[in-house]
């Protein structure tokens, strides 16, 4: 009987650990690395990794606050025009003759305000946040094209443009590329290491259990909306030193690239599960799925559904891989598993 | 324990290498689209990135008609690549990607002036030649930019087709723009104002300039609206093929071909019929073909040395400009020629 039992929980181990949503992306990452070698002989280089990361940051820096709110149970579609209102702004007040930093700041508090609105309306309101996030998407995208209208502002200093563009000195490493690696450090020790973390799952997993436990869960959630005006407006900022332009437009259609990147993250859209390393692997897997589709000239198109496939796969897989557990459960007659066993990534974590 | 599963993670890990490349060699048979370092090292043939503003406008597979027919003179490759939506930041990604696979030039229908100048700049530095055509770069962000047509003359054109339309030049004009920030339309309307201040143009009373966004959708409603709200229009400018189209379509929807013109920038397979019925009896356009030929020639003569892009030099492309030389002009401009005009004397005779 001992010689069976450590295979057995051996191969416990083994599906556990593969059906942990990180581990799947891990190979994913591999395999389309490997697949972006195979299409093309500049895939593999620094200066091409270099590129395909700048090109989806801000969309990264943004998923990071999105994966605490989708978490919480809510979503925050405004986070695309909050971008384009901090870039607006931006440049209206640049072009107004106001100091950079200045508007940096101002900017900032915007995006904290905007966020603050959004985290009322639904905290203490009750909307759902589908609904209240929609109105403020083109409420602030509206306000974006009232401050800067259609012209384009462009003539910002060196310095700051190099921001968006450049890389640390001496290395490959874009700039914005060092805030998302912060980003993420903060908000996973938050999410995964501290209470604040853990309320954050109790009122995903069930708001009222949670109130009933003493979270303040109306405080919690206008946190973090406020958190995710504020990031927004700094992805706004950078994005706006990247393009070395400010305009009203920026960052429209964004939200669908961060959502999808998060889901595909692993993290439940109906709230209460997921992890922020799972949604920077997540991150990298679009990154570099795009860039190689791209250096193999393959249409847009087609990298279109690409992504699409790629997104319907992050629901599906974890969903069979749950029933197949649960059948292989029920086949061995042992104990069924928990309703949400698949999505205890952060259980492993914290 | 640690160690332990980081272990099994790097034995999985060497798994699904094994998959994964056995399924990405099957899978994928010889990937057709794999960069030709090898080709474009050899002299003669060069590789070229296209990459227009969105790759599902018309306007732009049909300049791109012309630069294949360029390429395939000297077995050259050109790589069509572009977003699916005409927005700058798209575009950066395929400009620094282009910089990767090292073409030789990149040939570029900018989507905004200043976004996309630090990338180009970065592929101007490794060594590629950029040329603008359609819509610029920033000035310093390309070698050559090529004009599809002298920009004054375009507003000269559309108030003089205005003013051929209307009955004895006079009576209420419109204009149906694609995008308001659009630059090309707005220098366009600019010019056209400018000109129908003009003795000649007296009889002209503008009323109205409205905005269709180059959406075929939104362009039909702004073109209805027009023909409600100005009962007295006699002409309908649209300086944008999306618009030319969709107004050409409403008035003749409308029935009201006999009494409102539409005139502006069209494409001749588009226009064909409105010419034919009488809507549209006379628009112009620059040949697009040509516009990719020639961005192509310049590309290829700036990859091999033989122009630089500096103002005042000459070249001559056999088939194009009476095959008369080309001059750079200020800001390393070329310009293809002179608007081209269609009516029912040689609208038949184009394909594109």
């Amino acid at each position: 009987m001992t010689t069976t039992a450590a295979p057995v929980r051996d191969q416990r181990r083994w599906m556990s650990l593969l059906a942990r949503w990180e581990t799947l992306l891990v190979l994913a990452l591999i395999g389309l690395i490997l697949l972006g070698t195979t299409l093309s002989p500049f895939f593999l280089t620094a200066g091409n990794f270099s590129n395909l990361i700048a090109a989806l940051m801000e969309v990264a820096i943004m998923a990071m606050p999105m994966t605490l709110i989708i978490v919480l149970g809510e979503i925050d579609l405004s986070v695309e025009s909050m971008a384009g209102l901090s870039s607006a702004i931006l440049g209206f007040l640049w072009a107004a003759g106001v100091p950079l930093w200045v508007g940096i700041a101002v900017v900032l508090v915007v995006g904290a305000l905007g966020g603050l609105l959004n985290g009322l309306i639904v905290a203490r309101g009750g909307l759902p946040s589908l609904v209240v996030t929609l109105g403020t998407l083109a409420l602030f995208r509206g306000m974006a094209l009232i401050v800067l209208g259609p012209r384009g502002v462009s003539d910002f200093p060196d310095w700051f443009t190099a921001f968006g563009f450049g890389h640390v000195p001496g290395t490959l490493i874009p700039w914005p590329f060092v805030v998302f690696i912060l980003l993420a450090a903060v908000l996973g020790i938050v999410l995964h290491r501290t209470w604040i973390g853990r309320q954050v799952y109790a009122i995903g997993k069930n708001a009222g259990t949670a109130r009933f436990s003493g979270v303040r869960v109306t405080r919690v959630r206008t946190s973090l909306f406020v958190l995710s005006g504020l990031i927004a407006a700094l992805a706004g900022i950078i994005l706006t030193s990247r393009l070395s332009s400010a305009r009203a437009d920026a960052g429209s259609g964004m939200t669908l690239t961060v959502v999808t990147v998060v889901l595909l993250g692993g993290v439940n859209i109906f709230g209460g599960s997921g992890t922020i390393p799972g949604v920077a692997l997540a991150v990298l897997c679009v990154a570099v799925m795009q860039n190689a589709l791209r250096l193999a000239s393959v249409t847009v198109e087609v990298q279109s559904i690409a992504l699409g496939l790629l997104l319907i796969l992050s629901v599906v897989i974890p969903t069979f891989a749950h029933q197949a557990k649960s059948a292989l459960d029920r086949v061995r007659g042992g104990r069924p598993p928990p309703a949400d066993s698949i999505a205890q990534g952060e259980a492993a974590l914290s | 324990m640690e160690l332990r599963s980081a272990g099994r993670s790097i034995a999985l890990a060497s798994v699904a290498v094994l998959i994964f490349s056995a399924c990405s060699g099957s899978a994928t048979p010889s990937p057709s689209a794999a960069p030709s370092a090898a080709a474009s090292a050899a002299a003669g043939p060069i590789t070229v990135g296209f990459l227009p503003k969105d790759i599902v406008n018309q306007y732009f597979a049909a300049a791109k008609t012309g630069v294949d027919k360029a390429a395939a003179m000297t077995g050259s490759k050109v790589i069509q690549v572009g977003p699916n939506e005409a927005k700058p930041d798209l575009q950066i990604p395929f400009i620094t990607d282009l910089t990767t696979q090292k073409v030789d030039a990149i040939i570029i229908s900018a989507d905004g002036k200043d976004e996309v100048a630090q990338s180009l700049k970065a592929a101007m530095a490794a060594g590629i030649k950029v040329v603008g055509f359609d819509s610029s770069p920033a000035v310093g962000a390309y070698n050559v930019f090529v004009n599809q047509v002298d920009f004054s003359g375009v507003g000269v054109n559309l108030a003089d087709w205005a003013c051929e339309l209307a009955p004895s030049c006079t009576g209420d004009i419109a204009i149906l723009s694609a995008a308001a920030t659009a630059t090309n339309q707005n220098a366009w309307i600019d010019l056209m104002k400018t000109t129908l201040k003009l003795d000649k143009y007296k009889g002209l009373k503008l009323v109205d300039t409205v905005y269709g966004n180059d959406d075929a959708t939104v362009s039909t409603t702004q073109a209805q609206a027009l023909l409600t709200k100005y009962p007295n229009l006699k002409v309908i400018v649209a300086p944008t093929t999306v618009g030319i189209l969709a107004a050409a379509q409403v008035v003749k929807q409308a029935g009201k071909s006999d009494s409102v013109k539409v005139t502006g920038l069209g494409f001749p397979n588009d226009m064909k019929p409105f010419v034919k019925d009488g809507t549209s009896p006379v628009f112009g356009l620059w040949s697009v073909p040509d516009l990719g030929y020639l961005s192509y020639m310049v590309a290829s003569k700036l990859v091999s040395g033989e122009i630089t892009g500096k103002e005042g030099e000459t070249f001559t492309v056999k088939g194009l400009n009476g095959d008369k030389p080309y001059t750079i002009g200020k800001d390393s401009v070329v310009i293809l020629g002179p608007t081209f005009r269609f009516d029912k004397t040689n609208v038949e005779d184009f394909n594109f």
